[in-house]
């Protein structure tokens, strides 16, 4: 009757196989949705025990269990009746960490004359010191560089946070902070004044109260590790130690929908207006990344502007096709090279000089086989419906555009760490499905070197003449393995050298790292993409398969000489995070953008002509008279563009050169559509230099440019417009 | 590293507001905490149901978490609480239910039995009791007499006796199908 096994000397050792035996595994489904739900009412509980805490109260009865907990509460928690605690635990509330989850991240400003700024001034310093994820570009100013974004300097959460102190601290909170929070505070704090709170919310940046991306870098390197040396001694109260305990903590964002304060965002200032006497060569390397674009967009779509900081215009530009012509049998290059100028929309008195780059198209059969390696993020924050089912599907979408000759193979980092599909074959759909479905976000535990197994494995799939490319599919976590920012910029420059390429794909908002992605995507020869939606996946994934996946042209720079004879001055627009020095240009050594098949890049310079009326700067009374003439055979070139670039895989770059006609054209409606993109761009950037053009401009210079718009990209680009316009009245 | 916080870390920024290192470490300990419902209930659906539970329940009780206890000792009370109050409500609901009680109930009706350890350890399960049962979900997780004692709210020289008891009763268990 009895089964053998179960006759063991220990009835309990017994008892414990038959149960280890039995043990069911927990359903995956079931524990998604009881995570996700579980982390809503984490958010809105905060907000009830905000209200309790206002009274000294304990909670009120909330469900069936709420009985055995109050229970629980009592017998293992005294301390959350006393005040005091109350208060700490409030105030670390509205420390960054707790910022994270309220969503509603309005700066938090001590007032004036206390012993406050004392505090914070160290505080304020030392996570600009410590940024925290990667942080000086490698070489030369090619990269993202963080340390020169721009960011407001007195950081509003780690003011917030130096008030987790033993007293009560007086704290203002401004208007701009949400609705639940000032009255939490003016509960706990003794001085409200609003006075106050407009005079230093003034010195804030505007945006960092409007939407939180302002605040992203201080509060982010805050709850990253500066906060360790943070003084927050607060006697026997075991939540003071918390902030020095909690650094060790991941910003990860698991629930959707508001914008918390950890994205960060690469950009540089604009590019100044230039005069042509002074630095009459301008060089650039292309950019081919779309991120910029598409978190516009996501962010729009929620009804915020998003932060200046984040618009690159050239990235929003490139994000459209256009049809420039394609190169041909004459050219040298792998790519034509197309320069327009006309007159410049939103100044009758300047000229655009556009310049646009058509990339081959190689017939899709002849491609090389590619090695594709997923660097898949399964960390717990991606554990949520526009992350990893996303990224699932999109993969899906890839999938069917694979040859037979492909190899696929994935790699999870966090969590589930490892090599998750060892290299397959594309034509097996079957197992490679299967694969992406099995992958689970949740686990916590760090997968050593997720980026290494990564790229080991694409090297050991690359055949002769293959292609292989590492995909990082991420939420902005960039735990890989390497813990050391810099080491981790070393490494992906490193393994660009062997030939991998890498791209990053953001996914998710929240906790996007978005000048992690471009930095690692700069340094990893490759490019980056913010995956929001199916429609952008089935973009960035299939429809640009080809170019997001063959490169064409390696390092491929463009510098311009203007003509001083025929133009005072010019900006670039956009490029801010791609600017070279001049030397760099014949430099090989200097990383620069990738060029892929059926790529186009567009750049676009504002010019001035001598003598026109819109000259912004005035000329020098003391400055040399005598100026070598121009001779004469140039006078009708308004400049001189240079392009460099390298075969995929070689290490000597060549050169194609000509000059640019100074007669102004006509355009057609490819760059008239540029020129409005553009402007948009500049619009949300709150440039100076539009004049009186302003939204209803733009969109009205885009519909008249939409051309053909098969994808209807540019539709939706005029639908942006329209709600960019009603959002910043 | 990041990843390397503990749970008890996790756990005072949780109790700080910190949804990120709530959803990380339920994410971390959801695997256990079923364990443990499954060890508690004796049925995957009634687990499922009270990990559930305990999972939206989890947000109001972790801001009363102050770092005394580890972190899983603290949820296995949750947890052992939890199935103490679902039973409760069942048994005054008088709903049907599955698991080793249900188990219980079904042998007493039909004197069918299956030989696989799996019965066996339904049978054994469903002999002990809630008492004892409860003590040696907790005892078969490597959880020590004195954390038990802990999480059960009684003395440690009591858990040691259930367990002691407990065995006791298993044998009597085995012998009587033995001799059957």
């Amino acid at each position: 009757m009895t089964s053998k096994e179960t006759t063991g000397n220990d009835p309990l050792d017994d008892l414990k196989r038959a149960m280890a035996q039995a043990m069911p595994a927990p359903d995956a489904a079931r524990r998604e949705a009881n995570l996700a739900r579980s982390q809503e009412i984490f958010a809105t509980h905060q907000g009830s025990l905000q209200a309790a805490r206002q009274n000294s109260a304990t909670p009120t009865h909330r469900g069936f269990f709420a009985g055995v907990f109050d229970m629980l509460f009592t017998r293992t928690t005294g301390a959350l009746t006393a005040t005091t605690a109350l208060v700490a635990v409030g105030l670390l509330y509205v420390s960054p960490l707790g910022e994270q989850l309220l969503r509603a991240p309005g700066p938090l400003v001590p007032t004036g004359g206390t012993a406050i700024p004392e505090i914070s001034e160290p505080l304020a310093q030392a996570p600009r010191a410590v940024p925290p994820v990667i942080a000086a570009p490698t070489t030369g100013d090619t990269f993202a560089a963080t340390e020169a974004a721009p960011v407001p300097a007195p950081s509003p959460s780690v003011a917030a946070d130096a008030v987790v102190l033993p007293v009560p601290v007086p704290l203002v909170a401004p208007e701009a902070e949400g609705a639940r929070r000032p009255e939490a505070l003016a509960a706990t704090t003794p001085l409200t004044s609003d006075a106050d709170a407009a005079d230093l919310s003034g010195t804030l940046n505007a945006e960092a109260s409007a939407d939180g991306i302002g605040t992203t870098s201080p509060a982010d390197a805050a709850s990253g590790r500066a906060i360790v040396a943070a003084p927050a001694p607060v006697p026997g109260n075991q939540i003071a130690a918390s902030p020095a305990r909690i650094q060790a903590i991941p910003p990860l964002d698991a629930t959707p929908a508001p914008l918390p304060d950890s994205e960060e965002f690469a950009n540089e200032s604009p590019s100044p207006l230039r005069l042509v006497a002074d630095e009459p060569v301008s060089t650039f390397s292309i950019d081919v990344d779309t991120a910029a674009y598409a978190l516009l967009r996501s962010t729009l779509n929620r009804g915020q502007l998003p932060a200046p900081d984040a618009i690159r215009i050239e990235e929003m530009v490139n994000y459209f096709p256009y049809d420039y012509p394609a190169p041909d049998a004459g050219d040298v290059s792998p790519f034509r090279p197309t320069v327009q100028v006309f007159p410049t929309p939103w100044n009758p008195d300047t000229q655009l000089v556009h310049i646009g780059i058509q990339g081959i198209l190689p017939a899709i059969e002849d491609r090389p086989a590619l090695n594709l390696v997923f660097l898949i993020d399964t960390s717990g924050s991606m554990n949520d419906p526009a992350k990893l089912p996303l990224l699932i599907q999109s993969f899906r979408l890839m999938l069917d555009r694979l040859n037979p000759e492909d190899q696929v193979a994935i790699v999870t980092y966090a969590g589930s760490a490892g090599v998750a599909l060892e290299p397959t074959s594309a034509a097996d759909t079957v197992t490679i499905s299967r694969a992406l479905t099995a992958l689970q976000a949740g686990g916590s535990t760090n997968g050593v070197g997720g980026l290494q197994v990564a790229y080991d494995l694409a090297a050991q799939m690359t055949g002769n003449g293959e292609v292989s490319r590492v995909l990082l599919a991420t939420d902005g976590d960039f735990n890989i393995g390497i813990s050391d920012p810099e080491a981790l910029e070393n490494y992906i420059a490193e393994q660009r050298e062997t030939g991998i390429y890498l791209s990053v794909l953001g996914f998710g908002r929240g906790n996007l790292q978005d000048d992690t992605m471009q930095a690692l995507a700069q340094n990893g020869n490759g490019t980056a993409a913010y995956i929001d939606t199916l429609h952008e996946a089935q973009r960035v994934l299939v429809d640009q398969l080809a170019g997001a996946l063959f490169p064409i042209a390696d390092d491929l720079k463009v510098q311009v000489e203007f003509n001083p004879a025929v133009i005072a001055e010019y900006r670039l627009i956009g490029y801010e995070t791609r600017a070279l020095a001049r030397e760099d240009f014949a430099n090989d050594a200097v990383d620069a953008g990738e060029l892929g098949a059926g790529h186009s890049v567009t750049a676009i310079y504002e010019v001035t002509p001598v003598g026109s009326p819109a000259l912004r700067i005035a000329p020098l009374r003391y400055a040399a008279e005598e100026t070598t003439p121009i001779r004469a055979e140039f006078a009708e070139e308004l400049g001189f563009i240079s392009l460099r670039w390298k075969a995929p895989g070689a290490a000597d770059s060549q050169l194609v050169e000509f000059p640019i006609s100074a007669t102004t054209g006509q355009s057609g409606t490819e760059a008239q559509f540029a020129a409005a993109i553009a402007g948009f761009g500049e619009l949300l950037r709150g440039s100076d230099f539009l004049g009186d053009w302003n939204y209803s401009d733009a969109i009205a210079l885009a519909n008249a440019n939409r051309g053909a718009d098969a994808f209807g990209y540019r539709a939706e680009a005029v639908q942006l417009m329209r709600l960019a316009q009603s959002l910043a009245q | 590293m990041r990843m390397e916080a503990s749970d008890e870390d996790l756990a005072m920024a949780a109790a700080g507001g910190d949804a990120t290192a709530f959803g990380l470490l339920l994410g971390r300990v959801y695997s256990r905490l079923f364990a443990l419902c499954f060890r508690l209930t004796g049925s995957r659906a009634e687990a499922e149901d009270l990990t559930q539970d305990i999972c939206l329940a989890l947000p109001a009780k972790l801001a009363g978490y102050r770092g005394q206890a580890r972190v899983t000792t603290w949820l296995y009370r949750v947890a052992v609480n939890a199935a103490t109050d679902r039973r409760r409500r069942q048994a005054s609901y008088g709903r049907a239910t599955e698991g080793w009680g249900d188990w219980e109930i079904d042998r007493q009706q039909s004197a069918v039995e299956a030989e696989d350890a799996t019965d066996w350890l339904h049978r054994a399960m469903a002999g002990l009791g809630d008492g004892l049962r409860d003590t040696l979900a907790l005892v078969l997780d490597e959880v020590t007499h004195a954390e038990a004692a802990e999480i059960l709210g009684i003395s440690e020289g009591t858990v040691s006796w259930r367990v002691a008891e407990a065995k006791k009763k298993l044998r009597e268990i085995r012998e009587k199908e033995e001799a059957s």
